[in-house]
Order: structure tokens, then C-alpha cells, then sequence
């Protein structure tokens, strides 16, 4: 009962006007011309004029062009067979196995009930110190990786879906690099993780538009598959390619841009995507990892922008490394009060001396004298990017907790790094002397301990160095330099520690 | 009544053009019909003919030529007894009720109705029959929760009228008869529990506007010390993305010395509202003893939820939040986030073709939200007693830059702004709201010339930070750099607060006011010290210190004890001349 119609009015961008009556808004058609058949859908309906998003282009669109109405919204087939599957955007399979037509859903569906949600309990182990104490990611987060182009961000998300415990992988690519789409098969494959993974994937080689469908129908098999009892995990590579794709038309459309260029309706349009992460209270959970790259590495820019005001939270990949600053991970306190006791307090002081260390780096950068201080932070912030921001370091979040402690000892005293007194009592590492007397039988494997003695021997080296420019300091700057001194002196043992720790209240007074 | 159809000649999104014949009214609500689904919209614009439509549901299916009921009524909520407790969307649908209804997902075109037909509730008169009465005049009350519910004449009774009749003690549902009002022309007007309200229009039954004057404590200090809020007044919380809106939202509306907290959810994430739905009911409020959930109402119209209603949401929120002040109770109304809001106006206005102004938000953007935050305040009723509105926004400008149309009209209007900062908030200087750049107009719980001498001190301690920046820490004096720490000090242990201790995250006045003048003592304690490391070495030690202090509940010895230490250690340290 399918009317065809062959008489096209206008082609402009990726939007075909025709004239038919009874079509319903969002329904799709198929338009037919030499270039071949592309999926269509409706985007606005004046009387008998129809408005047609032809998601493979209109290049090569003729007037006279076949369009055939379905008589139904976008929809994707659902079942068990979809795993270790590939389709393009469209849904059509990249790989040679059939066409799916069984179980059709909708894609784009409403939303869940936000009282059939429930609060996110689990946390999601990656094995990055990063994101497992500083952010960690929580299953039914949702979450982009902010990067600039270049940047491993393909990488990192195959990584995190490996360590994930998860039953299903779904990724969605959009604008894919044909290369970066053989690393994510191959990757999951040897990894044995294919028969777990449905790809939808659209590469840079295809037809801008059709990446705007790769989302949907991502989120609507991710859906089926949490209604079904299973953990679901979306990657979504890269959204940026889908906003732009919303801007195309947009233009097309002739709506009023609302900034640089991109529509006003981004935020509600990215919302709806993204706010398909949930944790159903009977039933399984859908987790979106994504990756937005920012035009210009300029995180004010629309997509970004509005990108963070929609996730929770985000991980800002730079220099192949995970940003202590801008990341965030807004679901960590539900699932960091159960994991250690010690976990909080050492997530918030780590970071605190880190935006120390990179003060104090700025100064460096401006030539000023570097204080006792100064020096105390940059050799954390030495530790702290080698032990722990390194993306190379795979170890589970309680090691990676031991080795915050050990580094917080090997440069602090307790007192410079706010440490409540209690979990100071708890978890402070005894003096390194002990330590080494007691040996190593206790502490988890890989704890590097070599490294630290290192430290050690190379803050004596400085001490050494500092005594013997001291002529050219003036009184004041040598009592600095004492109290420098003593401050070094007191890591290498807990007596002077002690000592040092009584000091101040009664140095200062008069 | 002759029922009024119009037919659909166009579908852009969610607004629809309609072709109607009858009159339409503008801001009515008509329903699209779609087989057997009514779909609600609202009309926005009538030109000649045609009336455009915004549609609160997904509009996939809508044909040309489909046919548009009219129902001659604007957007209105209902009032009345049993909205405490409850969690509704954006057009006063309860959740739980349409979850029990559809499941897991919202279903387009299901509505329930805001309140419970079939409960019972306790009512007590309080008028008499010939007593004379008028709208918003109590005719009886029934127990809700904590709180004395009234039954009052409805808003929308113009006029004088006389009780003809008044129900006896007894339990009656919300639609029950409980009084019939007689009007000057002898007209009988039955009266029910519950009444409708159009939602965008202010609730004035009230003698008189009074000025906000008395402090609303939020427990949080640098907002009750350096920039309150008042009981009826306005402010906002614009901040770039993950600066700590919501949190401090959260915070506020669970420790607010407040009667009635209205959460309005507009455009924001679900998982934020679920956070309260499920942890509310767990949580005692310490005012009453009951759970927080007995003094909250949630409209919540997430993020994904359709455009339209988000926009009906706030103003749902703000009706709601009248009618508890018209008996006389002080409602917080928090509403995160304002922005949401408006670009669900620039959407609408966008589809609708007007001339765009900044940003492509409607030239009306202004006026709009003026008026909004216009329905806060402190009112005199006519039985003498107060009540009040306070309206708290967060602003959500693009790329962080409070120099954009939504923040700015926004700023034009409230009494107070708490600018949450990027830096502050990446340094985990929580909460965010920077103690430099925000302003309060209101009266606080602390001495404010003791304020305006801790804002002093603050401002002159960035000035040696940002000096010291350039010339570096031996280029400042010792003395300076002792006042860049004490003004470090002030901020990590009275502006920061830690949300997640039970007790330092919430610090009721008296405690305030307590600390707070011992920090003044501390400030002005002239303190000598031979090196910056040693006077560095020192503050670090006085922040633990005074750390675990306000971890310390005020009533344990060891308050008194850490206090001493705290005097101890600066006694050390000060300078006698
Ligand atoms: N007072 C606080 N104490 C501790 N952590 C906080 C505080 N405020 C904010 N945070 C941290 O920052 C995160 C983001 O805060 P929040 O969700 O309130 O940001 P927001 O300003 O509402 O952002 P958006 O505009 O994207 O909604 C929180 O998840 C929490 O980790
Ligand atoms: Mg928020």
C-alpha cells in the first residue's frame, strides 16, 4: 500500500521537499536515484510539503527520484543474534552475515521514568588510578572522554571495555577512522570479546548525515539488552561527528543558530542520548562512555559545552595522560564511601597537592627561587605523574591507594597534607626504616620501593648541594634554609618527625 | 459546551500549526489526537486562522489533517491537599502513579490525575455558616503530614461571598462538597478540597508584599555569613558545568530552616532527581523528626523528557509553591536549572520564526524571567500571618561566561548571587561560589561589620596571592605573606565545607556565628613568625586543626578541647606590643 512518488521540488544540503499527502511526522522513506537507495526521514510537514533528511546525502538525488514511504518511524531489529555482529548507521551489515528483519523496535523511544530509576551502586573497575580513585566510573554513568584530535582516546575506551565487567559491548562509531575500526575489531576479537559486542559503524568514508542514527540505534539495542537483565556498556565515538551532523542540517533547515553555528535545540538533542544511561530497578543498566573531541581543545565550545552539562562528569585526555583538573566523575561519591575508608580523603588531598605541584610548576616556569615547599611538591608531582597519572600503570584501586600513601610519606609530613589525624593513624606509612626492616612480605606486589630509596638519596644529594652555596644567602634566607633542611631531614626518620611536629607553636613565639 | 476541533496543517518538532473555526484562547490547553492517543499542547501563537501549538509529547506519528481538541482551559495545576511527598513531572503527572500505570518508560499521552481521589482526609471547619469570605479565606483545615493543611476559598472566587453551608467535622476525599458560598446575587458556588490554578498567572490573594528582612539559614556558612539569602527572597547559582549547582541545591534543600521545600528538576539529569526520590524518604529532618520526603515536593521534567513541559515545569513549581504560602508557611522553591528553561523558550521561539535577540534567545527573555522570580516574596495575609516564597536558580551559561543573556537578566532581578568559579571548583574548593566576585543584598546571621572586615581581609589576601604570582614568595614580605595565609585559612576552614560530614556539612547559625568570631580573633591577632616556611608550617597545622574542629559536634568535649588547642597554638604564635 506503499505510494511512491517520483517528483522531487527541492533538493538542498541533505534535505529533499516533496509534495505528498498523509505522511506522518518522523515517518522514514526510501528515495531511490542512480546513486543508489538511501534511508529518509521526515522532519517537517506544511500542508501537502513534506521535508526529507536523506541520511546518505542527496548527492546524486534527482528530481525524479523514487521515494517510497514505510509507513513507520526508524527501526532496528532486536535480538541475541545482533552479538559479534557489524552494521553500518543504517543498521545494514558491514560484515557478510545476513540482514536482521526479526523483533523490529523503535529507536528513539521515550524516556524511562525517572522513578523506575535507581541510585548507581556498583563501581566499574578499570585498573587506571586515574579513574578508579581520583574518578571512578560507576555502571550506569554516563561519560565522555574530552580530548583533542591525536589524542589515544580509541585506545583508552577499548582498554576500559576490556576491564569492564560487563555482558555487553555496544560501540557506536561515528566519522570512524576506517583504521580506528579495524583497532576496535581486532582489539575485541583478540581479546576474545567479539561474541559480546554488537558494532554500529559509520567511518569517515560515509555519508556525513547517517552517523546521525548511529547513537539511536546504539542506545535502542543497548536498551533491549538491559530490559533483558544485562550490563550493558555503549561506547560512542565521536559525538562531535554527530553534532556537526545536527549543524548540517540545522543550516539546511534554515533555523537560527544559536552559537558559533550550532543549533539551539544541542543540548536537548544530545540529552536525549545521553540520558539513556540508567540503572533500571529490576533490571540491567546501560553505561555510555563516549568521546567528544573539542574543536580547538577549547572545552567552552558548543559541543563540549554542552556535552558537560548533560554527562556526569568527564575525563580530559592530554598528552596521552588523564587530567587530575577538569576531570570528574560526579557518580564517585556513591560508590567511594565502600570501597576504603581511606579512599575520599585521598582522592581530595592527592588532588590538592597536585594543583600545589602545578602552582609551584608555574612558578619554576617564571624563574622564582623554589622553597622548602616548592621542592616538596615538585618531587610529588614527579611520583604522582609517574606512579599514577602514566596510563601504562594497570593496578587494581587498593594498590593504587597504597601507593598514594606511600608517596604522600616519601614528600609530606602528615600535617602539610590535611589528612585527617585518624586515617593519618591508620593508613600512614610507618617510617621507611621500619618499613624496610619489616620487610616488603605485606605490601602488594609491584609496590616500588626501589624508586623511593632513589628519592631519597637524591633529596640528600640537594640538601648537600644547598649547604654549600650558603655564603651567598642573608640571614632570613638561612633560617629558611634550616628550617628546609630540618623538614627534609625529618622524612628520613619518625623521631625527628616527632619533633618537628612540636615545633611550631613554640618556634614562632616570643 | 460545543466541543471545539481544529485540524493539524503542520508539524515542525513539537509545534504544530492548527486551522480552527470556533474561538481559541490563547495559552490554552488542546490535545492532538493520534489514533487513540490525546497528545497535550498549549496554544502559543494565534495568527488569522491558525493557531501554533507546542505539543508536551514527541509529536512522531502526527499527521496533516489530524484533528486538535481545544479545551478552553489554560495550562492550570491542581491544589490541594496530599502534594507534599510527591513526585511529579513537569505537567503535574504523578511519577510514581504513571510508573505503576506504564512501567519502565513514559508513555506519550497518559495523564493521571496530581492528587488522590479516593483518600480520605480529616476535615475541620473553621468558618461558620453566614460567616462573610473571599478568596484565599480559610473554610476549614485537614491534617497533611506535618503541617495544618487549609482549605480555602479558591484563588479564582472574585469577589465577596457568604457560607451558606459548611460540612461538619469528618473525613471526606478532595472532591467532596465541603461548603456551598453564596454569592451578592445569591448564586451557590459548591466548594471542594481542591481547586485549579492557571499556572502562569501570580496567586494574589494576600493584604500586603512585605520587604525580605529575616535570614533564610541554609547551614551553609560562606552563604549565611558572607552572601544570604532571605526568607521571600530571590538569588541565583550560575556556574559552569560540574561546579557544585546541584550539589549545593541538594544541600540546601535538605538543611534549610525552611517549612517546605519545591524542588523543580527542569531539564537536568534524572539520575539527580532519583538521587532525592530514593534518599528523602530515608533522611530525618531534624526540625520535625520526620522523614525530609514530608516536607518536599519534586516537579521534576529531566533533560530527556519532552522540550515543552520543561518550560510548564517551573511555573508549575512556583504555583504549587504559592498555595503553601497562602496558609501562612515559608516554601523554598529551588530550580535547577533556569537556563534549561529558557532554551526551551529560544526552541519554541525559534520554530515559531520570531526576530531572535542575544544568542538567539527570544527578545522576551527578560521580561520572562523577571517575572518569574517576581513571584517570591514575603506576604501579609489577610488573617494577619505571613508567609513566603523564596526562589532559588541555577544558571547554566554556555561555556561557563556569566556574560550571556540568561545569567545576565538574571542578575538584574535576584537579591543575591553565589557564582560558582571553574578554578575554585577544580581545586576542590567546595562549595565553589567565590567569595570575591559573589554579592548578597540581604542581612546575614553574622555581625556584618565583622563580615565586611573577613571580606577585607580575603580581598587582600588574593591581592599578595596574585602579587606574589609576579614577585614571587621572596619578593613578598613576611608580613604580607601572613595575611595571604590567614586569608587562605579564613577559606579552608569557614568558606570550604565539606558536604559529605554530617557535621561540617551543615553548620546551624549559632554555631556560625560562634566560629566566625573566632576566626575574626584569629584574623586579627597580629602574629610574628622569622620565616614563610615556619609561618606556612604553622597554618598548615592550624588548618588540621581547625579542620577536625568542624568535623566536632558543637555539644562533645572535644569542641571545648580543640578549641583550647586551637587558642594554644595561635597564643604561640602572636605578637604582644
Ligand atoms: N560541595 C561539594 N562538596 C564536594 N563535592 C562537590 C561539591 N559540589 C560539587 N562537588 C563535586 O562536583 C560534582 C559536580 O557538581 P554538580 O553536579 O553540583 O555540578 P553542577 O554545577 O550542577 O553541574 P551541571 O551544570 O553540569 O549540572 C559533584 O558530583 C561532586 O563530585
Ligand atoms: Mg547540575
Amino acid at each position: 500500500m506503499y505510494k511512491v512518488y517520483h517528483r522531487i521540488d527541492q533538493i538542498a544540503g541533505n534535505v529533499i521537499t516533496l509534495n505528498a499527502p498523509g505522511v506522518s511526522y518522523r515517518e522514514l522513506a526510501e528515495v531511490t536515484s542512480p546513486e543508489g537507495t538511501s534511508l529518509a526521514q521526515v522532519i517537517r510537514l506544511e500542508g501537502r510539503r513534506v521535508s526529507l533528511q536523506v541520511f546518505a546525502g542527496s548527492r546524486g538525488v534527482s528530481t525524479d527520484a523514487k521515494v517510497r514511504f514505510l509507513g513507520h518511524p526508524m527501526r532496528t531489529s532486536f535480538s541475541e543474534a545482533l552479538l559479534g555482529r557489524i552494521f553500518d548507521g543504517s543498521g545494514r551489515p558491514r560484515d557478510n552475515g545476513p540482514t536482521l528483519e526479526e523483533n523490529m523496535i523503535d529507536i528513539g523511544g521515550p524516556s524511562v521514568n525517572p522513578a523506575k530509576r535507581i541510585i548507581p551502586r556498583n563501581m566499574i573497575r578499570t585498573g587506571i588510578p586515574m579513574i578508579d580513585v581520583f574518578n571512578t566510573l560507576v555502571e550506569s554513568q554516563k561519560i565522555p572522554v574530552f580530548s583533542v584530535a591525536g589524542e589515544p582516546y580509541n585506545q583508552l575506551l577499548a582498554r576500559i571495555a576490556l576491564q569492564a565487567e560487563v555482558d555487553v559491548i555496544i560501540l557506536g562509531g561515528m566519522g570512524l577512522k576506517y583504521d580506528d575500526y579495524l583497532f576496535f575489531r581486532d582489539t575485541l576479537e583478540e581479546a576474545g570479546a567479539l561474541s559480546r559486542t554488537v558494532m554500529f559503524i559509520h567511518t569517515a568514508a560515509d555519508p556525513t548525515v547517517e552517523c546521525l542514527l548511529v547513537p539511536d540505534v546504539s542506545l535502542a539495542v543497548a536498551e533491549q539488552f538491559a530490559l533483558n537483565d544485562k550490563r550493558v556498556l555503549v561506547l560512542l565515538t565521536d559525538m562531535t561527528n554527530f553534532c556537526d551532523s545536527l549543524k548540517e542540517i540545522e543550516i539546511t533547515m534554515e533555523q537560527i543558530p544559536s552559537n558559533r553555528g550550532y543549533p539551539g535545540d544541542l543540548y536537548s538533542q544530545l540529552a536525549a542520548r545521553y540520558e539513556k544511561a540508567v540503572d533500571f530497578d529490576t533490571a540491567g543498566s546501560i553505561t555510555i562512555l563516549s568521546v567528544t573531541t573539542m574543536p580547538g581543545d577549547d572545552v567552552t565550545h558548543p559541543i563540549p559545552d554542552n556535552t558537560g552539562y548533560i554527562t556526569e562528569g568527564q575525563f580530559y585526555l592530554r598528552n596521552g595522560r588523564i587530567e587530575p583538573f577538569g576531570s570528574l566523575s560526579r557518580l564517585k561519591q556513591l560508590v567511594n564511601k565502600r570501597t576504603r575508608e581511606d579512599h575520599r580523603t585521598i582522592m581530595n588531598t592527592m588532588i590538592q597537592l597536585y594543583a600545589g605541584y602545578r602552582e609551584t610548576l608555574e612558578k619554576q616556569a617564571m624563574g622564582f627561587r623554589m622553597g622548602a615547599w616548592d621542592r616538596k611538591l615538585l618531587k610529588y608531582g614527579e611520583l604522582f605523574e609517574r606512579e599514577l597519572m602514566d596510563l601504562s600503570v594497570n593496578i587494581p584501586l587498593e594498590q593504587a591507594l597504597d601507593t598514594c600513601w606511600k608517596i604522600l610519606a616519601e614528600c609530606f609530613e602528615p600535617p602539610e597534607t590535611g589528612v585527617p589525624t585518624a586515617l593519618v593513624e591508620k593508613f600512614w606509612p610507618k617510617t621507611r626504616i621500619e618499613e624496610s626492616a619489616s620487610g616488603e612480605a605485606d605490601r602488594p606486589a609491584g609496590d616500588a620501593q626501589s624508586p623511593a630509596a632513589e628519592e631519597k638519596a637524591e633529596a640528600g644529594k640537594a640538601v648537600a648541594a644547598e649547604a654549600s652555596d650558603k655564603e651567598t644567602t642573608t640571614g632570613r634566607e638561612r633560617e629558611a634554609e634550616r628550617s628546609r633542611a630540618e623538614d627534609e631531614a625529618a622524612q628520613t626518620g619518625s623521631e625527628s618527625s616527632q619533633e618537628k611536629k612540636d615545633t611550631p607553636p613554640e618556634s614562632g613565639g616570643h | 459546551m460545543a466541543e471545539n476541533i481544529g485540524k493539524i496543517v503542520g508539524i515542525n518538532g513539537n509545534l504544530l500549526t492548527v486551522e480552527f473555526e470556533l474561538p481559541v484562547r490563547q495559552n490554552e490547553v488542546a490535545y492532538a489526537i493520534l489514533d487513540n492517543l490525546r497528545l497535550k499542547s498549549e496554544v502559543i501563537r494565534i495568527r488569522g486562522r491558525y493557531a501554533e501549538l507546542q505539543v508536551f509529547e514527541d509529536t512522531t506519528g502526527l499527521r496533516v489533517g489530524d484533528a486538535v481538541e481545544f479545551t478552553g482551559e489554560l495550562l492550570s495545576v491542581e491544589l490541594g491537599p496530599g502534594l507534599l511527598a510527591q513526585i511529579y513531572d513537569g505537567l503535574q503527572n504523578p511519577l510514581p502513579a504513571l510508573a505503576e500505570e506504564c512501567g519502565f518508560f513514559l508513555k506519550r499521552g497518559t495523564y493521571v490525575p496530581a492528587l488522590d481521589r479516593s483518600r480520605k482526609w480529616q476535615f475541620t471547619p473553621v468558618v461558620s455558616r453566614g460567616d462573610m469570605v473571599s478568596a484565599g479565606h480559610a473554610l476549614g483545615k485537614v491534617p497533611e503530614g506535618i503541617f495544618e493543611h487549609l482549605i480555602m476559598v479558591p484563588f479564582a472566587m472574585a469577589g465577596r461571598y457568604r457560607v451558606a453551608e459548611i460540612r461538619p467535622e469528618g473525613e471526606y476525599t478532595i472532591e467532596e462538597e465541603i461548603a456551598v458560598l453564596e454569592d451578592e446575587k445569591g448564586k451557590r458556588h459548591p466548594v471542594s478540597m481542591v481547586q485549579r490554578w492557571p499556572v502562569k498567572r501570580p496567586v494574589r490573594c494576600y493584604a500586603e508584599r512585605l520587604r525580605p528582612t529575616e535570614p533564610l539559614v541554609t547551614k551553609i556558612r560562606i552563604i549565611d555569613t558572607f552572601f544570604p539569602v532571605a526568607r521571600g527572597g530571590t538569588y541565583c547559582i550560575p556556574g559552569p558545568f560540574g561546579s557544585g549547582k546541584t550539589v549545593l541545591q541538594h544541600l540546601t534543600s535538605r538543611h534549610a530552616d525552611i517549612d517546605i521545600v519545591i524542588v523543580a528538576a527542569c531539564g537536568e539529569r534524572a539520575g539527580e532527581v532519583v538521587e532525592l526520590l530514593r534518599e528523602f524518604p530515608e533522611l530525618t529532618d531534624p526540625r520535625t523528626g520526620k522523614t525530609l520526603m514530608d516536607r518536599t515536593i519534586i516537579v521534576c521534567n529531566t533533560s530527556s523528557m519532552p522540550v515543552a513541559a520543561r518550560e510548564a515545569s517551573v511555573y508549575t513549581a512556583v504555583t504549587v509553591a504559592e498555595y503553601y504560602r497562602q496558609m501562612g508557611l515559608d516554601v523554598l522553591l529551588l530550580a535547577d536549572s533556569t537556563s534549561r528553561w529558557a532554551q526551551a523558550l529560544r526552541e519554541v521561539s525559534g520554530r515559531l520564526e520570531e526576530i531572535p535577540g542575544e544568542e538567539a534567545f527570544p527578545a522576551y527573555l527578560e521580561s520572562v524571567i523577571a517575572a518569574f522570580y517576581e513571584r517570591a516574596g514575603v506576604v501579609r495575609l489577610y488573617d494577619g500571618r505571613t508567609g513566603s516564597v523564596t526562589i532559588g536558580g541555577a544558571v547554566s551559561p554556555a561555556g561557563g561566561n556569566f556574560d550571556e543573556p540568561v545569567t545576565q537578566s538574571t542578575l538584574k532581578v535576584v537579591g543575591a548571587f553565589h557564582g560558582l568559579s571553574r578554578e575554585r571548583a577544580e581545586a576542590r574548593r567546595y562549595p565553589a561560589i567565590h567569595p570575591l566576585e559573589s554579592w548578597s543584598k540581604y542581612a546575614g546571621v553574622a555581625d556584618a561589620e565583622q563580615v565586611e572586615y573577613a571580606r577585607r581581609f580575603l580581598r587582600r589576601g588574593n591581592e599578595i596571592y596574585q602579587m606574589m604570582k609576579v614577585v614571587g614568595e621572596e619578593g613578598t614580605s613576611v608580613e604580607d605573606f601572613v595575611t595571604y595565609l590567614k586569608a587562605e585559612y579564613l577559606d579552608a576552614v569557614y568558606l570550604q565545607q565539606d558536604a559529605y560530614d554530617e557535621v561540617d556539612g551543615a553548620t546551624p547559625a549559632e554555631r556560625q556565628k560562634y566560629v566566625f568570631e573566632r576566626m575574626i580573633r584569629i584574623l586579627k591577632t597580629p602574629m610574628s613568625f622569622k620565616t614563610r616556611d615556619e609561618a606556612r608550617r604553622f597554618f598548615q597545622d592550624l588548618v588540621q586543626l581547625t579542620r577536625d574542629w568542624n568535623r566536632t559536634p558543637m555539644d562533645a568535649d572535644e569542641f571545648k578541647q580543640i578549641e583550647e588547642k586551637i587558642e594554644k597554638a595561635v597564643a604561640g604564635v602572636t605578637r604582644y606590643v
